[in-house]
């Protein structure tokens, strides 16, 4: 394991041939010369800094202001490879849409013997604010970022549904932007689909979300943002501003006349669609953490009233837990009556004693992880970790099983990145950001492809040194 | 639009204004040691009084020399007015109200931003003093034909204005007072021709030399020097232009929004009183009270336009 040259590589067959959705590229590619490709890979990390992509780090005074490392070689998906990723996502989230509903209202899965009670009852994730509440249109996640590995030509897994405020789709547009500018000759060549509709698709899928009954003529939609010192507040005005609409902090709103209201110039104006890039704990102090700054007073009975929609709807993370991963085949077979078109992970819930004991057994070969964490913390990549991590998880594994999965390391698919030598393999995932309406499901074509810049690494969080590559979906 | 995006907007060109007239001050103070054979040490002191700066700067340094002034103007990280600080909240409201702006005016903000961090990273010499003058003036100028080239004419683009000539008129208007205070004390030189090159500071701290001397040639006395500056309509940075141009803004406002609130009729009371004075008037009354009257009018009106339209929660 951990051998990058036994992954299966997305673009590279051998030596000198290009798997066949990269053919037009490669050949591009050998015609061009490494040292100007490495020229043009550092005019794109000024072109970065020039528009402010850029994220801030905690507590670090003078270099506070980074950037994620961009890849010029893009992530290309056949048209093939990717209507059947679309049909997998739409199934998934079109269940997961239903099982939130579900678990907030009668709660037919836990009747019905296919989901332990206990996952629900004793969760976190699982808001009971959100009982019996309907959000308007129906819809709880309005954009989900699905996030898939591959370890072979037809070898797709769903490694995690982002359910909660996926980030990372300013990343996905201004990547692209950057490749139009470096590199416009290769899309005249290839056909490359276009994702720059993401703004007005987004938009447009809110606007039908928002709640009936509203005094605006055409639907207010605002981005609440926790503020200017946010990491990634460059993406919350990134996304208000291409999508035109207003950007919102706590202090900007309150509630009036039953309504959510926004200061403006002219007065307080109602506003329909909240947009929100806080955690549900902070967005009303009357109704979760009472000390927050961050939310709005009174949104939570604004939002039973039926009258503003909050975008993801509180309480969606219930449905990306990782105790409940492992049963997502079940929950889409359960309220789409259809085999799940996209792979799970194999998983072992280690509050289950015969499963507890296997992985203490094989320790070495898995990835443990904690049922809470995210961003790649609190894991364990068992290949790569040394004695003295293992002991410690095993130990945390005796002491609180319920707390943890385990999953095989998968051998993740490989996509080179340009280095001063050339090509060299580096491992990826995939994000696509998905939409929900009333009236449909959609998604621009791929999405934002991370990779793990170190090399054999295999985890592509941005937080721990991944970078980010611009991803290709090839026209039919 | 959102009133703390119209306050963000009204504050982003204000600092940008007040970075640029302290260049401009700089310029001037500049131009003086190079060409003066006496002790330019006054000159150094009159620029701090005039950025409203020189009790913290009294503070922390002895003597007024060149290399130390312009690096407590330009890049001390204790002044808050240093032009460094400046661009930089200059920039951080442009973050705050990126929406309201237009990409290539985001772009000209951040640009300007990391250019003056690269040249203001270090004590800037007597070598490199012209240029870094130049970067501040360019770099500014680009974030205003940004402005201009490419921003819808709306509330939006009304607040940008009105930040800069609110700020614009109030460092005029202290450029006159300084000079009439430090230099004309008894009321008896009014009127006298002044000293050649007293009236080249004022006229270089508003970058008006060439214009002065097209418009008035061989008449350089301090009288025709103020009603130029305060009473010239012609004159981009006379109080006269820049009262007449808020008062424009606020009128538009007034127009859109439907309501007439306290801020466009005290603009217009400044506009009145501008118009209804002659230069003659103004030095019989005294010319200090003039500004002094003038900036506490403009003051007020600032505190109004953010009380009017709702800034602060």
């Amino acid at each position: 394991m951990g051998q990058v040259q036994n992954h299966f590589d997305e673009m590279l067959l051998d030596n000198d041939s290009a798997r066949e959705p990269y053919e037009g590229f490669y050949k591009w590619f050998c015609g061009e010369d490494l040292k100007g490709l490495n020229r043009m890979s550092a005019q794109a990390e000024a072109f970065f800094r020039r528009i402010g992509i850029t994220f801030a780090v905690y507590g670090q005074k003078e270099a506070d202001e980074r950037l994620i490392p961009f890849d010029v070689v893009p992530r290309i998906i056949s048209a093939r490879e990717w209507s059947r990723l679309e049909r997998g996502i739409e199934q998934r989230v079109r269940a997961i849409n239903a099982f939130l509903h579900d678990i907030y209202h009668r709660q037919e899965i836990l009747r019905a013997g296919r989901l332990p009670p206990e996952i629900i009852a004793g969760n976190s994730a699982f808001l009971p604010e959100m009982v019996g509440v309907n959000p308007p249109g129906g819809v709880y996640t309005h954009i989900v970022g699905v996030d898939l590995v591959r370890t072979g030509e037809d070898e797709f897994f769903v490694l995690e549904d982002n359910a909660r405020t996926p980030s990372g789709v300013s990343y996905m547009l201004e990547n692209r932007e950057t490749m139009l500018q470096m590199f416009p000759e290769l899309f005249t060549q290839l056909k490359v689909r276009p994702v720059s509709a993401y703004p007005q698709m987004l938009r447009r899928s809110l606007s039908e979300c928002a709640p009936a009954g509203s005094p605006n003529h055409r639907p207010v939609i605002a981005v609440l943002t926790p503020g200017i010192h946010n990491s990634a507040y460059f993406e919350h005005a990134f996304i208000a501003d291409q999508m035109g609409a207003e950007l919102v902090e706590s202090a900007d709103l309150r509630i009036e006349d039953g309504r959510v209201a926004m200061r403006t110039t002219r007065g307080y104006q109602p506003i329909d669609v909240i947009y929100r890039r806080v955690d549900d704990d902070y967005l009303d102090p009357l109704t979760f953490k009472p000390e927050s700054l961050l939310g709005v007073p009174g949104i939570m009975d604004v939002y039973r009233a039926g009258n503003i929609t909050i975008a993801n709807a509180p309480g969606t993370g219930i449905a990306d837990d990782k105790a409940l991963y492992s049963y997502m085949p079940d929950i889409v077979e359960f309220y789409t009556g259809e085999t799940a078109i996209l792979k799970n992970v194999p998983t072992w819930r280690c509050s289950e004693p015969d499963s507890l004991a296997y992985v203490l057994e094989h320790i070495t070969e898995l990835v443990v992880k904690e049922v809470h964490g995210s961003g790649g913390y609190g894991m364990l990549i068992g290949p790569l970790a040394s004695k003295k991590e293992i002991a410690s998880f095993i130990s945390k594994l005796k002491t609180r099983p319920g707390n943890y999965i385990a999953q095989p390391t998968l051998s993740l698919s490989t996509v080179p990145i340009l280095t001063k030598a050339g090509l060299a393999p580096r491992h990826v995932d995939l994000r696509p950001f998905v939409l929900v309406s009333p009236n449909r499901i959609q998604m621009p074509p791929g999405g934002l492809t991370r990779v793990a810049l170190k090399k054999g690494s295999l985890v592509v969080n941005s937080s721990q040194g991944g970078g980010t590559k611009d991803t290709w979906v090839l026209g039919e | 639009m959102l009133g703390k995006t119209a306050g963000g907007l009204f504050w982003m060109f204000r600092y940008l204004e007040r970075a640029e007239n302290t260049a401009r001050l700089l310029e001037a103070g500049w131009r003086i040691a190079l060409t003066r054979s006496s002790d330019a040490s006054n000159e150094w002191q009159s620029i701090l009084t005039t950025a409203g700066m020189l009790a913290l700067y009294d503070e922390k340094n002895d003597g007024y020399d060149a290399a130390r002034v312009m690096d407590f103007l330009l890049r001390d990280k204790s002044n808050p007015s240093s032009v460094m600080n400046l661009i930089e909240l200059a920039r951080n409201n442009a973050r705050t109200v990126r929406t309201a702006l237009s990409s290539e005016v985001w772009e000209a903000t951040n640009e300007c931003w990391m250019s003056l961090k690269t040249a203001l990273a270090r004590p800037v010499t007597e070598r490199n003093m012209h240029d870094t003058l130049m970067i501040i003036r360019n770099r500014t100028s680009v974030v205003r034909g940004a402005l201009h080239g490419t921003m819808l004419r709306n509330d939006i683009y009304a607040f940008s204005r009105l930040g800069t000539f609110i700020e614009r008129a109030g460092s005029t208007a202290r450029i006159l007072d300084v000079k009439y205070y430090v230099l004309l004390p008894s009321a008896t030189f009014v009127g006298s021709t002044i000293d050649n090159a007293q009236w080249e500071v004022i006229l270089r701290s508003v970058s008006a030399e060439r214009s002065y001397n097209w418009l008035n040639p061989g008449e350089t006395s301090a009288k025709g020097i103020a009603e130029f500056l305060i009473l010239d309509k012609r004159m981009p940075r006379s109080l006269a232009f820049c009262s007449s141009e808020i008062s424009r803004y606020l009128k538009y406002l007034e127009a859109e929004y439907g309501i007439c609130q306290e801020s466009q009729l005290q603009a217009q009371q400044i506009c009145e009183v501008l118009d209804g004075s002659s230069i003659q008037t103004i030095f019989e009354n005294g010319l200090h009270e003039f500004l002094g009257v003038f900036i506490a009018e403009s003051g007020k009106l600032s505190n109004d336009i953010e009380t009017d339209f709702r800034f602060y929660g």
